[in-house]
């Protein structure tokens, strides 16, 4: 690879105050603000330090696995009798998602900053894993928060997080899902953020994290794009991800937006039906507000009360998006669309039958929008999906949902 | 010049200090609130903080989120907020500021909340999530109607940046006593009486101190450098006991409380 892990593709956005068009900003209570600059400082003299994305590079390419293949998905392909489904296989990546580029990134910028002790949230799992593997890797104390829901659906995740040594805290608050250990992350960082980095596990909260997180994750769509050029001699017609936050999307987006030709399509969680409660889809339903710091899409009722959403997977429950997918969508550089847990549900079977790899529910729904796009497409088109995760941190709540019992 | 304007001015004068408790807007019901009010103000209190509900209160603790869970899960609506205080602030002898939320001043529209507060007689607000970065255009919208736009100072706050916030703030400036959350702790910060004085030192718009305040020990060493004392968590405590108990005896208890801090003021 010849591009650096963070070079930017439109150096332009965010502006100085985090903003991408309207959307964006830092809306947070003072005490945070400081470290927030510091955290913007520290992580500008890292982006244009060779020495930190050497670090970064070998960090990838060894401890992490990447870059992650570009798979062509042939059978499923077949069957829906269209364009070429391709898989970016970020599921095969160490912890089994994206989210290790992000966290690798930030553990790097704590110990740049002099900080002793990291704190995030998650709410698959994933990036709270992501987050107790780079701890580990690195000698930092690490505290999860995670809703008292999501422990219940992503058990495994839990355990292995404390096998990492990393201490998981129950959050009881609201729906005990993503948002409120969010909420109880920012929490504990009010008190601690003296001495403690938050690793936000995606392009949400305040500035600069939706730009940190981007940029650590754009290495999905540069590679993408290198990995299509060499093989294909083209980039692709569509490209596929799902959205929660966002960051999978982000990072694999953000290289492709001033490649205009592509189309982009970011997938929200559908849920059971378009009622508000019983999905979570802020960019296709919601309206521009405020929540975690930031001014973007979001499902709130006509007081600004956050509402509550649903989606079987736990990385799309929330009732937010990144403020960039938000400045992306009124731009109309990407389509957002949505996918609701059944439809995912197929998706994930045909995967797992037709190609040998089980999708995370997440990435299952980008999977789901990807074949439906692929079916009206021609043989020589190619459909590129983010698959974000693998689905083994599933299988449990899988069983539960296909009413399976072990008994 | 506001109503809060006119308070400090008047206290200044007199030189005397303003107790300020903070009451969540619709624990356990709005009915209440106002009856709380009314006690509090009768009692002595010099200014009262109305805390808007809000789902996700990133700066509050356990008491003052678990009274906000309360208040919405009982579906407690801005409007209801509204009129109640619109009823009860003709009563009130001490000026009302709402402490509320950028996400529902934004929802409800800035010029729309800010019109509407002050209609229902508050004086002020304080927007805990909106820094001073992105507090410009409601600071002007608060200008143009003689409301106060009260902003807030933190430990971690440089002390240029401390300037630059007293400078935009109005009615007066929320020193947060500690690096964290609102709830009632024993002890304070050892530092906080100097950083205080310091910036008393350099701005003339009144201080308020306020997180952690609960004792009237805090009153006695905060008192003679601030204008005045913000009481949250220990008031809220009293007041959600009333879902349980005979309301005229948590009336009581609150005003008692209000007037054994302001007996710590003598």
């Amino acid at each position: 690879m010849s591009t650096t892990p963070t070079s930017p593709v439109s150096p332009t956005l965010p502006d100085a105050a985090g903003r991408f068009g309207t959307f964006g900003g830092r809306y947070v209570p003072e005490t945070l603000v400081k470290a927030l600059d510091q955290l913007a400082d520290e992580y500008a003299k890292a982006k244009s330090d060779t020495a930190f994305q050497e670090e970064l590079s070998l960090l990838f390419r060894d401890f992490v696995g990447r870059p992650s293949p570009l798979y062509h998905a042939r059978r499923l392909s077949e069957q829906c009798g269209g364009a070429q489904i391709y898989f970016k296989r970020e599921d095969v990546n160490h912890t089994g998602a994206h989210k290790i580029n992000n966290t690798i990134g930030q553990c790097l910028l704590t110990m740049r900053m002099g900080k002793g002790r990291v704190i995030a949230e998650t709410g698959a799992g994933q990036h709270g894993v992501a987050t107790a593997t780079a701890c580990a890797h690195f000698g930092l104390p690490c505290v999860v928060y995670m809703g008292e829901e999501d422990i219940r659906r992503q058990k495994p995740n839990v355990f292995s997080m404390k096998l990492l040594g990393a201490e998981v805290r129950p959050v009881t608050s609201g729906s005990r899902t993503l948002r409120d250990a969010i909420n109880e992350a920012m929490r504990d960082w009010m008190s601690s953020v003296d001495d403690t980095h938050y690793i936000l596990g995606s392009v949400v909260g305040p500035h600069p994290f939706p730009q940190i997180v981007r940029d650590f994750q754009s290495v999905i769509g540069r590679e993408t794009i290198d990995q299509c050029r060499e093989r294909l001699k083209r980039l692709p017609d569509v490209v596929v991800a799902c959205v929660g936050g966002g960051s999978n999307a982000a990072g694999m987006f953000y290289p492709f937006v001033e490649h205009t030709d592509v189309e982009l399509v970011g997938v929200e969680a559908g849920g059971r039906s378009d009622k508000p409660g019983d999905h979570a889809s802020p960019l296709t339903y919601g309206q521009p507000g405020v929540l975690h710091g930031s001014f973007s899409y979001v499902m709130q009722d006509e007081d600004g009360q956050t509402c509550d959403v649903h989606s079987m997977s736990a990385g799309l429950d929330y009732p937010g998006v990144g403020p960039e997918h938000s400045y992306w969508k009124d731009s109309g550089r990407v389509q957002y669309t949505s996918c609701g847990d059944t439809t995912a549900m197929e998706a994930f079977d045909a995967t797992a039958a037709s190609e040998g790899i089980m999708p995370a529910l997440e990435s299952s729904h980008a999977v789901a929008k990807a074949m439906e796009i692929a079916k009206g497409r021609k043989p020589d088109e190619v459909v590129v999906v983010c698959l974000s995760g693998r689905g083994d941190k599933d299988a449990m709540e899988i069983a539960r949902l296909k009413g399976v019992d072990f008994g | 010049m506001s109503a809060i304007d006119d308070l400090f001015k008047k206290l200044r004068s007199e030189n005397k200090k303003a107790l300020m408790p903070f009451v969540t807007a619709g624990d356990p019901d709005v009915e209440f609130t106002a009856a709380v009010l009314e006690e509090i103000v009768g009692r002595g209190a010099h200014l009262c903080e109305v805390g808007i509900p809000y789902s996700d209160p990133i700066a509050d603790g356990p008491v003052i989120q678990a009274s906000y869970t309360r208040a919405l899960e009982k579906k407690v609506k801005l409007a209801s907020i509204l009129q109640m205080l619109g009823g009860v602030t003709p009563k009130l002898t001490a000026p009302v500021v709402t402490m509320v939320s950028y996400a529902i001043v934004f929802r409800h529209g800035l010029e729309q909340y800010c019109d509407d507060a002050k209609a229902a007689g508050a004086q002020g607000l304080i927007v805990p999530d909106l820094p001073v970065e992105e507090s410009p255009l409601l600071a002007k919208i608060c200008g143009e109607r003689d409301l106060s736009l009260i902003q807030l100072v933190t430990p971690t706050t440089p002390r240029d940046r401390a300037l630059k916030i007293c400078e935009t703030s109005s009615g007066f400036v929320y020193y947060v006593s500690v690096t964290g959350i609102t709830g009632e702790r024993t002890e304070l910060p050892p530092d906080i009486v100097e950083n205080v004085s310091w910036l008393r030192s350099e701005t003339p718009l009144p201080i308020c101190i306020g997180f952690g305040i609960n004792q009237p020990e805090h009153v006695k060493l905060l008192a003679p450098v601030a204008d005045g004392l913000i009481v949250g968590s220990a008031i809220v405590r009293r007041v959600a006991t009333a879902a349980e108990r005979p309301r005229d005896e948590v009336l009581k208890e609150v005003g008692d409380y209000v007037a054994e801090l302001l007996a710590a003021f003598e």
